[in-house]
């Protein structure tokens, strides 16, 4: 969200909307690539008392300016570079008598000039840009300059400050420290927190956010009924301390670690990463502080002593894509797969966008394209090679593991179905002398030029000479104490997995493109808080659950759906949709099906006949054909579910997980028909709905009405009211009348999938519950959080 | 979010004077009509659903750039890299020059591929087949195209493609996505981004697999290629098949008929409109309009995958294959049906055109496959007084070598990837018919005239379709992106 919005919102108040939003539209045009001319005559009355360079400016310049007036020291356009306040007041032309922006004085700053003239020829940004400052942004550009355009550090390349918890007279609502930020802002806001929700909406919504599956009738039901204080912390301790919260964490770092099956070009052969899988299963699990997370993935075998565990974790930068096919040139590939992991270094751990430096100086941040291969020679010195001979070879360095192994030192692997006596799994491993680094002419892998020692960019934190030039130096400075970006990074991240959206909304871009955090207060006192104690993953998790904010309900007034669409301000919970694999283990789970299995080699679920089979080449290996798993591992979690890359799970890309091709933090929130098709129509799905009908009969008997009241409430957390009720039931006499019609047909409807129902009531009533629970598990509530 | 917040903006921008004077109407019910092309909206604080409607998902763009020339287009892409040497540029000299070394001076530096690279010779050597003069301007087509010989007077034929990439999955990525490496949206998606669809039941952008039988155990091709990368997902490609599943997860469950289905989808919505009663949250009739978006695909995909109602001349234009579901043939025929169904991409894969050895025999077989049902499309569109609006695309991700991989035995050669030239061709509105664009040397090797660059290509295609291809942007990870990255020039000569 665009900061006029936010700040015009403080001096016009919730009454002033349609204006409110016309000045959103106006802020909003940055995202099309059509800005069409908008009347901004009321919103320029609007201009902030006091123009500030963070929140006012600086977005302005970036987006428009910067590509030819900013960081890129070789794209400056005329001389005049914005992106500091001694260059922009520097004299230009070759009298050095103009200048750019001369402090307090609007008359003779060029850039005031050039963005109000009509003369085409000198206007800024010039028309063939296709970029354009609105009536707003150029007003605020103006009072910048008047009230002496003064220029600030970028925020999140400022270390994070010590805070002041707000205080604030009605604190009834309270929780913790959380709740006094967020409540200031919506204070200044003029709105007022939800009320709280109902026990097993809040029930729902805590299970799927801190272990990725609902609760179950029972526990619903106890929860209803304990009363005692503690009753909802009991609860968050309960579920951090099971497996299903550390398969949940681990299934959101497969996206930031583009962890798959396969090594994801031409014929996508299959690679054995699994057991690092299970190392981070295993590390969420026993609660390892994230410093120490991070720094086993990227030097687990620098540090002192290192050991089997610590090396296996390394893996991280290694699950990049490598070719096969056999007409590339080596050197090419490995520049990419060094790429790879300096880019992901960037997205995942600095919220930064690395790539942009590659083929040139960033154009919005302070990063030069040395600075991208100073990053990048800390990545350069593995013995690799470009391209895998054939489907068989290990890309090298790898380590191997034992049987022997994985019921001692790394006891967390799961080797029951491996029938290997050893498995070799690729890490990484420095070389005994580095490779030199060059940088690369426009990044290209045959033109490299100046030769670059490993260092870190400057404007974020410059690397310390103390710290060794190597993964585990660059790790250590990851947590030095003034770094920016390495805590607040993290906890953003966290914030949007428990709340939906990030503090910084763009949780992969950090820099000066990407969003302002709408708390920033509140931001730099969680990244403190986590710092300062001890990078505690399940006590940050925890504190963000406990708060008053989290357990508000979902409802939106449509005053507020007006006033804050995006729930910015935290006035409500977000309500929001199932990921991908929440969708497919919910459906297990109330089914009874889940095989709760922890790790081991990936399986292979349902999925439509022939789609590998139809674009595969001639390269052979186990990938050309689909061979569906049976029994139990049909079953698995879909963290478990075989990742090829060219070719992932369909029904699990329709609700948007990543491809894995590249570290990823955000994924989309879709709403498609495709994902209609896939709840009413995928095996699993229809299979599960049997089953639980089944399970249904065998918990409460043979009462149909019973039967429908449980299966609706193991899918939503809730019972049906009695509305919800005759709808179900007169669909479920209908659906047994169709028994009759033919128009339901028990025998084919009941064999889909393999699990067969073990309930003695006839076929007729079965199709018809499974049909009703078919049904229930399309709703829109039972694919939603709560 | 991201896109969607941008529909969002979009919808109020275009309905912000409405907006205004009505502010009651909502953010999210105008978002979501134009994000869903069900094109309901919200009046008086009802939902209402527009029928009939036209207009489909609108996309990004209030309104062309430009004044389009065409509303549709069917690519054929030939996956593999066909040798133009073999099908459309005539090099005599390399018949001439049989088995002598590639000269230096000709080469010139050019990168070879690790498949060569070893190679300590590169004998010349020409196509083992022969060629005919066809049409107003005598162009040479080879003995293996006489189908598209006979329409050469419609067909724009390009001799001088060049790409950057010389390996498959970097160069057919490059052309589908403007960039080599993975990530990026490919162009249908693109399109359904930027002009959305004109057809509410149908996706607007769908794609047809073939294997070829020049080379059955060819290159692979990866479900990215049509993938919505940053892009919404409504933007993804979505596969026709001619499997169980036109679609995948089409087929209602069997024992389930229609009737019951739409008792489903009833009871569903009645069921979502009280949890939207209570929560207020848009989404949920987002959800209810999707869910009968899919119930109309489950009738309209089928229908227009049905081509039992095609006359037999229409069967004789496009040959036998035309028969036999997923070949490349039944697959042209489809092609034509979904165009006149108004779906904006229609993308088919011909795979199988690598050949690195026994080319003639292969090539043979492969350009057979294609030859008979690329040239009906073109005159059945034709004839329908659809090629007015359609632009129908020939090619591969590149050429291949003027010289023999490995041995030159009597009969027999193979020749590597070449992406230094290669031809494509363009038929349809906007194009200039009847042409021959662009000239190699005498040996086939360098461009020596009008040189046409992949992001070159894919500007004009946009051109075509009335975008800019500088103004299609979309931000992501704060920067703009487009498909022809920061480069594209529009080939303009060969604009009608």
């Amino acid at each position: 969200m665009p900061f006029p919005l936010k700040t015009v919102t403080k001096f016009i108040g919730i009454t002033w909307m349609p204006l409110l939003l016309a000045v959103a539209i106006v802020g909003c045009k940055d995202k099309t690539s059509e800005y069409t001319e908008i009347d901004d005559e009321l919103a320029m009355q609007q201009l902030p008392d006091s123009v500030d360079y963070s929140f006012h400016i600086k977005p302005i310049l970036s987006d428009r300016c910067f590509a030819c007036h900013g960081p890129d020291k070789n794209a400056i356009e005329a001389g005049l570079s914005l992106n500091s306040a001694e260059d922009a007041y520097a004299p230009l032309g070759e009298n050095k008598d103009r200048y750019g922006i001369v402090p307090f004085d609007v008359k003779n700053s060029e850039i005031i000039k050039r963005i109000f003239t009509e003369d085409n020829g000198i206007l800024m940004p010039p028309p063939e840009s296709n970029l354009v400052l609105s009536d707003y942004e150029k007003a605020l550009l103006k009072k910048w300059v008047a009230q002496g355009a003064k220029y600030k550090t970028h925020w999140a390349f400022m270390p994070p400050q010590p805070q002041t918890v707000p205080k604030l007279p009605e604190e009834d609502w309270v929780q913790n420290d959380i709740d006094k930020f967020v409540l200031k802002k919506m204070e200044e806001k003029g709105f007022e927190p939800s009320q709280k929700a109902t026990k097993p909406q809040l029930l729902r919504r805590t299970f799927f956010s801190l272990t990725g599956l609902p609760p179950s009738v029972e526990q619903v039901e106890q929860f209803t009924k304990d009363t005692s204080e503690n009753a909802f912390e009991k609860v968050v301790d309960s579920l951090l301390n099971t497996v299903a919260y550390a398969e949940y964490m681990a299934a959101d770092w497969m996206d930031v670690a583009r962890y798959a099956d396969t090594h994801g070009y031409q014929d996508d052969f299959e690679r054995t990463m699994w057991p690092w899988r299970d190392w981070v299963i295993h590390a969420f699990d026993k609660n390892m502080p994230y410093d120490q997370f991070i720094t086993y993935q990227l030097a687990g075998d620098l540090i002192p002593n290192p050991t089997k565990e610590s090396i296996l974790a390394t893996g991280f930068n290694r699950n990049h894509k490598i070719t096969a096919e056999g007409g590339v040139i080596p050197e090419e590939y490995r520049i990419e797969y060094v790429e790879d992991r300096t880019n992901t270094f960037g997205t995942a751990f600095l919220g930064m966008t690395m790539e942009c430096a590659r083929c040139h100086d960033h154009k919005y941040d302070p990063l030069s394209q040395k600075e991208h291969f100073q990053l990048f020679s800390f990545f350069n010195s593995i013995d690799e090679n470009g391209l895998m001979a054939n489907a068989s070879e290990i890309p090298k360095p790898y380590m191997t593991i034992t049987k022997e192994e994985s019921q001692q030192v790394l006891d967390f692997i799961n080797m029951n179905r491996v029938e290997s006596k050893e498995l070799a799994v690729m890490v990484m491993e420095e070389m005994p002398k580095p490779r030199e680094t060059f940088i690369l002419n426009r990044g290209v892998y045959d033109q490299p030029t100046d030769l670059v020692s490993p260092a870190t960019p400057e404007a974020i934190l410059p690397f310390p000479n103390e710290l060794p030039e190597n993964r585990l130096g660059l790790a250590q400075w990851l947590f030095q104490k003034d770094h920016p970006l390495t805590a607040r990074v993290a906890v953003n991240r966290l914030w949007q997995k428990i709340f939906g959206k990030g503090l910084v909304e763009s949780s992969d871009d950090f820099g000066n493109q990407g969003a302002l955090p709408s708390h920033p207060e509140l931001l730099d006192y969680m990244a403190l808080k986590f710092m300062n104690e001890g990078w505690d993953i399940k006590a940050i998790t925890k504190f963000m659950v406990l708060s008053a904010t989290f357990q508000q309900s979902s409802a939106i007034s449509p005053e507020m759906q007006e006033a804050d669409p995006e729930n910015t301000f935290l006035a409500r919970a977000t309500r929001i949709r199932l990921s991908a694999e929440m969708i497919r283990d919910q459906a297990l789970q109330v089914s009874g099906l889940l095989n709760e299995e922890v790790g081991g080699p990936s399986v292979k679920p349902y999925q439509p006949e022939g789609i590998w089979e139809e674009t595969t080449g001639g390269g052979g290996g186990t990938t050309a054909t689909y061979v569906q798993s049976t029994g139990e591992d049909l079953y698995r979690k879909s963290l478990y579910t075989f990742w090829k890359r060219t070719v992932p799970p369909p029904s699990m890309m329709t609700f948007d997980a990543a491809s894995r091709d590249l570290c990823t933090v955000k994924r989309q929130e879709t709403n498609t028909p495709l994902q209609a098709l896939v709840l009413l129509n995928d095996p699993q799905l229809i299979e599960a709905a049997r089953a639980l009908a089944d399970k249904s009969v065998q918990k409460v008997g043979e009462s149909s009405d019973a039967q429908i009241r449980y299966i609706f409430q193991s899918a939503t957390s809730r019972p049906p009211n009695s509305e919800e009720m005759q709808v179900l039931q007169s669909f479920y006499e209908d659906a047994y009348s169709k028994t009759e019609t033919g128009a339901l047909v028990p025998d084919e409807y009941l064999t889909i999938g393999e699990y067969e129902a073990t309930s003695k009531i006839e076929s007729a009533s079965m199709a018809a519950l499974a049909l009703t629970a078919h049904t229930i598990l399309n709703l829109d509530e039972t694919i939603t959080k709560g | 979010m991201g896109e969607k917040k941008i529909l969002l903006d979009n919808a109020v921008n275009l309905n912000r004077r409405a907006f205004l004077g009505k502010s009651a109407l909502g953010v999210g019910g105008l978002a979501l009509g134009s994000l869903l092309g069900c094109n309901f909206y919200r009046k008086e604080g009802e939902l209402v659903v527009k029928e009939n409607n036209a207009m489909g998902i609108k996309g990004i763009l209030h309104a062309p750039h430009h004044s389009a020339k065409v509303k549709r287009v069917i690519y054929l892409f030939q996956s593999g890299g066909p040798s133009q040497l073999e099908l459309f540029d005539y090099k005599p000299l390399l018949n001439e020059r049989r088995g002598e070394d590639l000269p230096e001076s000709i080469r010139n530096g050019q990168r070879l591929t690790g498949m060569t690279s070893g190679q300590d010779k590169f004998p010349l050597v020409g196509s083992n087949f022969g060629w005919k003069q066809y049409g107003k301007n005598g162009t040479w087509i080879s003995d293996l195209l006489p189908y598209t010989g006979k329409i050469v007077d419609d067909l724009c034929i390009i001799k001088s493609m060049y790409t950057e990439a010389i390996n498959h999955d970097p160069a057919v990525t490059f052309f589908q996505t403007g960039s080599q490496q993975p990530g990026r949206p490919s162009i249908g998606s693109w399109l359904s981004y930027g002009l959305g669809s004109e057809n509410e039941n149908l996706p607007a952008f769908t794609v047809l697999l073939s294997r070829g039988s020049g080379r059955p155990n060819g290159q692979p091709l990866y479900t990215r290629l049509w993938g919505n990368g940053f892009l919404h997902s409504l933007h993804q490609g979505v596969q026709f098949r001619a499997a169980k599943d036109p679609v995948l997860y089409l087929n209602d469950p069997k024992g389930v008929s229609k009737e019951t289905k739409r008792t489903i989808l009833d009871n569903l919505a009645e069921l979502n409109e009280k949890q939207y009663k209570e929560f207020g949250d848009e989404e949920i009739q987002s959800r209810i309009a999707q869910y009968e978006m899919a119930y109309r695909m489950q009738t309209s995909v089928p229908e227009v995958m049905n081509t039992e109602d095609e006359p037999d001349y229409i069967y004789k234009m496009y040959g036998s294959d035309a028969k036999i579901p997923g070949t490349y043939a039944a697959n042209c025929l489809l092609a034509r049906r979904l165009a006149e169904q108004d779906v904006r991409f229609i993308q088919l894969y011909h795979m199988g055109w690598d050949q690195h050895d026994n080319l003639p025999a292969a090539i043979e077989k492969q350009a057979k496959d294609v030859d008979q049902a690329s040239a009906a499309l073109v005159a059945d569109l034709k004839q329908r007084g659809m090629l007015e609006d359609t632009l129908v695309i020939w090619g591969g991700e590149f050429g291949r070598t003027n010289y023999s991989q490995g041995l030159l035995a009597d009969t027999n050669y193979g020749r590597d990837h070449h992406p230094r030239c290669f031809t494509m061709w363009l038929a349809g509105g906007g194009v200039k018919p009847g042409i021959v664009y662009g000239e190699t040397d005498d040996f086939g090797y360098n461009i020596v005239d009008k040189p046409v660059h992949v992001h070159d290509f894919q500007a004009t295609l946009l051109h075509l379709l009335g975008i800019d291809h500088e103004r299609l942007t979309y931000k992501y990870q704060g920067r703009r992106f487009r498909l022809t990255d920061v480069e594209g020039h529009l080939v303009k000569d060969i604009l009608a």
